[in-house]
């Protein structure tokens, strides 16, 4: 593209509450359920039914208005939004329109990948809304289906201003926010569930210029990976319509993962008229005086605050700090073996390494590991105290893991104790030493990587389990002296 | 402020009525009838009052989330139009045959998303 | 007017101490209905009602009083639901074909808790085509008749419930008023009938029409009457958020007060020149005997009332157009049997399923709602309904206890007699719809005949205060009975 062009990208984010039940009715709002198990008449939109307000979701609205540094408003105002859709049984869905629950906040969010520079991407609004349900084109043949289970799951909609400056400062942006409600505990956030789904503005225009482009709107992005890829391409295409003195129309496209294009909807121009109004069955949202402030007391420690603090107290260094943040789970486990082992250094090698690398390999979650974090940090007392080298230490490890028993005890059962009975050692110095005389003559001689060799050897006698450090310290003096 | 009968027409889509050419007259009229008087409210000086939102007061604002949901007595297949598998079904919605099903296009949400009025014209096809 | 029982009150007495059954009640009422009510000739009041199932629920509320599981205060009643409540033992139609079959899945709670406390649905009446109308003569089932003058309508949109109480077939009926579908067919049938505030009773279950103007109403013979059916079914609901959680007064205690210390206003618009002369002069006659009951009367204004018929028919039936949307051929009720494409499984099924009235009040209302109308004609309508609610509100302040005025422009209208001009026709609610605009309860007594038929006056209290309401009510019943 060059850089005659500056991108100009607004998104839109919709993410589903971590609520029991629907916005306006007690049904569960679990996924995964048998089709059109989970309604009732208010979800079905029958003749009568009516809405009423999940307090709950009123609740992890607000936690997250107030993770996104938003400014919550008092009263907000539900309202209709009117269309027709089969899978939108009322004929219009309950919304917010102009009096949405929170205005007004921000994320910091980086440029590039790694990169330490921040830019802040403002948020415009948040309101609370309901889920559609969800019609299914290939599951009849000929027909759509509609399974009415999703009618009715609460939602926010998250609307960002066009702050963001590039396809990657927008990944970033979705990771950033992404994790500040997961440490919210407000969503699972998960775009393969459908738990979050991002819809992109984009827009370009010359470099330096004050006024907005031609935007269109981008759907359809399963991945933060393809809603950077997607904004790219239309950021490309943008380009060269207007390298070739071409307009760029407004009109919404679908991303094609699978092509790694963008195909323009089927559109006839105009825009829909959704006829808001306000709800009339619903009262005006008002908040109690100093529900914003208790919530406010309950909120975590959130990641950025977490990674400083991290970096601070426990020494680590910023991209360790960044790991260990990624999750609030991760970061509490974490926190709690360092706590326990009185070493943060040695903790964070073995959760970043040992911990996160056994819960890549199976596609766990950390709630689901085996070891506590009392007993990692007893683990790693016992490497410190030299009851049991490092490298036998990854074997207790692995067996704790297994087993799910204290470290302790598996050293003991499996005898791994490291052994330092000088007189033991001294012998089995004496006897490798014995065994290879002409690997000796040559250490002696100036080759001192022969020490390794010498130190396998006592290795392999003592079951690995000779405590290296004292017989290398044997092996050199006998080696060199007598 | 009379309305004309395209307005009608454009009304009746949004509403997806189906308006005979006579219909399309008979409201015509009958809008301007009735839109005739309303334009008296506009002299009104509105100025001293709040727009009613909503009339209810006192009600129960918000719901527990220990409180189930009101039990359907009947199964939604006992009232379904036209019911097959656990799903409500009708025929297929048009957009789709538009933007066609290649092998790229297998993710459903793309699909609702595919029909819904933010793409659809004023004339408003559900398809 | 009485029953053979006397009050509902000493009706369900008599079933509790076991002089009559609920059996017995429940027969004698179908009998009527069986020799009354079948068109044409009949007053087709009825539009569905099953004699077994009304069988077999009265022989369960005998079986609890034989079990001494107790009766409740309407035991053995039989009482008649207009058909756009959802009720189990019958279908809702809502006098529409889209709905023709609909067997309804839940129950609206005020017809729960009639029946809770022992009352027996005898069957689901007639009304206007989704409560839009005011003669029963837009219902897909053909118009009810008057029983006090069968060559004319019942009134509208409850016509139905009146005509079953007024021909003696129940004692008791429930209705809805959204703009005085309750207080003018009891008028026209010369019955009592009651419109609570909004919010008094929970519209769960009550097909909406116009969400923020609908109430449930209750028709009856007596003030008494209408004050014990009040008490079973008003209160909070968990389904309906706009139900006020507030205490249900001992209705039935306000009865006996009379009027002697009450202000009594008269407002000047009500008594237009144009107001048949029939009910002008028992109005005025019942005001003398306001007057000499002890009562104060007092000349009062609200001037805004020329404009609640426009205000009522922009936010009505912008109400409604959204209300509708549901009936969409997808979900419940009827499917155009042709319909081989989505749009038309939409666009068919509304334009066979919705009669001419709600087609006409469906446009009207998407066109106040539409973009570029909706400041200058919902926004707008709502600002003058908040000045019409407001003149309301000064005259209660300044001293007034209670407002008498007629119920209705005209005596009730010839069977056919198709008022040529729309707006004419609207016209004729001009007395009852601001108290649905201002929220306020109101009720409809018989206060004598002109020309053989019956004259309704009409008492209006203020937001909650269906205390002074009834008492009033109940004084000039005594009196006008002596």
């Amino acid at each position: 593209m060059g850089m005659r062009y500056e991108p100009v990208i607004g998104l839109e984010v919709h993410v589903q509450l971590k609520t029991r039940t629907k916005m306006f009715c007690g049904d569960s709002a679990e996924f995964g359920a048998e089709p059109n198990s989970h309604v009732c008449p208010v979800c079905l939109g029958l003749p009568g039914s009516l809405p009423v307000v999940n307090g709950r979701a009123v609740e992890l609205g607000i936690r997250a208005g107030l993770g996104l540094n938003c400014t919550i408003h008092e009263t907000s105002v539900f309202a209709r939004k009117n269309y027709f859709y089969p899978d939108l049984p009322k004929g219009y869905q309950i919304t917010q329109y102009d009096r949405p629950i929170c205005t007004d906040g921000w994320v910091d969010a980086r440029l590039e990948r790694g990169s330490a520079t921040v830019q802040r991407v403002r948020i415009r609004r948040i309101h609370l809304e309901e889920d559609a349900g969800k019609s299914l084109h290939d599951r009849l043949p000929g027909k759509t289906a509609i399974d009415l289970n999703r009618a009715g799951v609460p939602l926010i909609e998250i609307v960002t201003e066009p702050d963001i400056v590039s396809p990657a400062h927008a990944r970033d942006f979705l990771t950033r926010l992404k994790q500040i409600l997961e440490y919210l505990e407000v969503s699972d956030c998960d775009m393969e569930k459908g738990s979050l789904r991002v819809d992109a503005n984009v827009s370009i225009r010359p470099v330096g210029s004050k006024t907005f482009g031609t935007k269109t709107e981008l759907k359809n992005m399963n991945s933060f990976a393809n809603v950077e890829r997607a904004i790219a391409y239309e950021i490309e295409r943008q380009a060269a319509i207007l390298d070739a003195g071409g307009v760029v129309e407004q009109e919404t496209l679908l991303w094609d993962a699978a092509r790694n294009e963008a195909r323009p909807m089927r559109s006839k121009g105009d825009s829909y008229d959704y006829r808001y109004f306000p709800e009339p069955d619903l009262p005006p949202l008002v908040l109690e005086p100093g529900e914003v402030d208790a919530i406010r007391a309950t909120l975590p420690e959130l990641p950025d605050a977490k990674l400083r603090r991290f970096q601070e107290q426990y020494g680590l260094p910023a991209y360790d700090a960044e790991v260990l943040t990624a999750t609030r789970e991760v970061a509490d486990y974490y926190e709690a073996t360092a706590r326990a082992a009185g070493d943060p250094k040695a903790a964070s090698n073995w959760v970043m390494t040992d911990v996160l690398g056994w819960l890549n390999q199976r596609q766990c979650a950390i709630s689901e590991f085996p070891i506590s974090p009392e007993h990692l940090a007893q683990l790693i007392g016992l490497i410190a105290d030299g009851t049991v080298s490092t490298t036998l230490g990854r074997q207790v490890f692995a067996k704790m893991a297994e087993t799910g028993r204290e470290p302790a005890v598996i050293v003991q059962e499996e005898g791994l104790s490291q052994i330092r009975d000088i007189g033991q050692l001294e012998a089995w110095v004496d006897e490798v030493i014995a065994a290879s005389p002409v690997e000796a003559d040559r250490y002696r001689q100036g080759n001192e990587k022969l020490l390794g060799f010498f130190m396998g050897q006592i290795m392999r006698k003592s079951q690995g389990k000779a405590d290296p450090k004292q017989a290398t310290e044997l092996l050199k003096r006998k080696l060199s002296g007598a | 402020m009379a309305v004309s009968r395209e307005e009608v027409i454009q009304i009746a889509a949004l509403a997806r009525l189906r308006l005979t050419e006579e219909e399309v007259d008979q409201f015509a009229d009958q809008l301007n009838s009735v839109l005739g008087h309303v334009e008296e409210l506009t002299a009104l000086d509105v100025s001293s009052v709040p727009m009613v939102g909503g009339v209810s007061e006192k009600g129960i604002a918000r719901r527990s989330e220990e409180l189930g949901p009101d039990l359907l007595h009947l199964s939604p297949s006992a009232f379904a139009p036209a019911w097959e598998d656990g799903f409500f079904s009708l025929p297929r919605l048009a957009a789709l045959d538009q933007s066609e099903l290649d092998e790229g296009f297998a993710d459903k949400a793309s699909l609702e998303s595919a029909g819904r009025p933010d793409e659809a014209s004023v004339t408003g096809e559900v398809g | 007017m009485k029953g053979e029982w006397g009050s509902i009150a000493e009706l369900a007495a008599a079933v509790a101490a076991g002089r009559t059954t609920a059996t017995e009640q429940v027969h004698e009422a179908l009998t009527r209905l069986g020799r009354i009510d079948p068109a044409p000739e009949g007053i087709n009041a009825f539009i569905s009602y099953d004699a077994e199932v009304a069988a077999a629920r009265a022989a369960e509320v005998d079986g609890a009083i034989a079990e001494g599981r107790g009766a409740g205060v309407l035991a053995g009643v039989p009482v008649a639901i207009k058909d756009n409540f959802c009720t189990l033992d019958h279908p809702t139609t809502c006098g529409s074909r889209i709905l023709e079959g609909f067997r309804a899945p839940y129950e609206a709670t005020a017809v729960r808790r009639l029946r809770e406390a022992g009352a027996v649905v005898v069957g689901k009446t007639n009304l206007d085509e989704f409560a839009m109308g005011s003669t029963t003569e837009n219902s897909a089932f053909g118009p009810t008749r008057n029983p006090r003058d069968l060559t004319r309508t019942a009134g509208g949109s409850s016509g139905g419930s009146a005509a079953a109480v007024a021909a003696g077939i129940v004692p008791a009926a429930l209705g809805s008023d959204t703009g005085g579908s309750v207080r003018q067919p009891a008028a026209y049938c010369g019955i009592v009938g009651l419109k609570p505030s909004y919010g008094r009773i929970s519209r769960y279950g009550l097909v909406a029409f116009a969400s923020s103007l609908d109430t449930v109403g209750i028709m009856s013979r007596s003030v008494a009457d209408a004050a014990l059916l009040l008490e079973v079914v008003a209160g909070a609901d968990r389904f309906d958020a706009t139900a006020a959680n507030i205490p249900v007064p001992q209705f039935r205690d306000a009865l006996e007060a009379g009027l002697e210390g009450l202000v009594v206003g008269i407002p000047r618009e009500y008594f237009p020149e144009e107001l048949d002369p029939g009910i002008a002069s028992a109005c005025r006659a019942a005001i003398d005997r306001i007057r000499e009951a002890g009562a104060e009367v007092r000349e009062i204004s609200l001037p805004h009332t020329r404009y609640a018929i426009p205000t009522y028919y922009l936010i009505a039936p912008a109400e409604a157009s959204s209300n509708l949307a549901r009936f969409d051929g997808v979900h419940y009720g009827m499917r155009a049997p042709d319909a081989t494409s989505s749009a038309a499984v939409y666009d068919e099924t509304r334009s066979i399923g919705f009669g001419a009235e709600v087609k006409r009040r469906i446009m009207l209302g998407t066109y106040a709602l539409a973009a570029g109308h909706y400041d200058a004609y919902y926004a707008r309508a709502q600002s003058v309904r908040a000045l019409i609610t407001r003149d309301f509100r000064q005259v209660f302040d300044s001293g007034v206890d209670v407002i008498f005025t007629p119920t209705t422009f005209h005596l009730p209208p010839r069977l056919g007699e198709k008022v040529q001009d729309i707006y004419r026709q609207y016209y004729g609610d001009i007395f009852t719809v601001t108290a649905n605009l201002a929220a306020l309860p109101a009720i409809s007594i018989p206060v004598g005949t002109t020309e053989g038929l019956p004259v309704g006056g009409q008492f209006i209290a203020d937001r909650w205060d269906e205390v002074t309401l009834l008492r009033a009510a109940a004084a000039l019943e005594r009196l006008l009975s002596e």
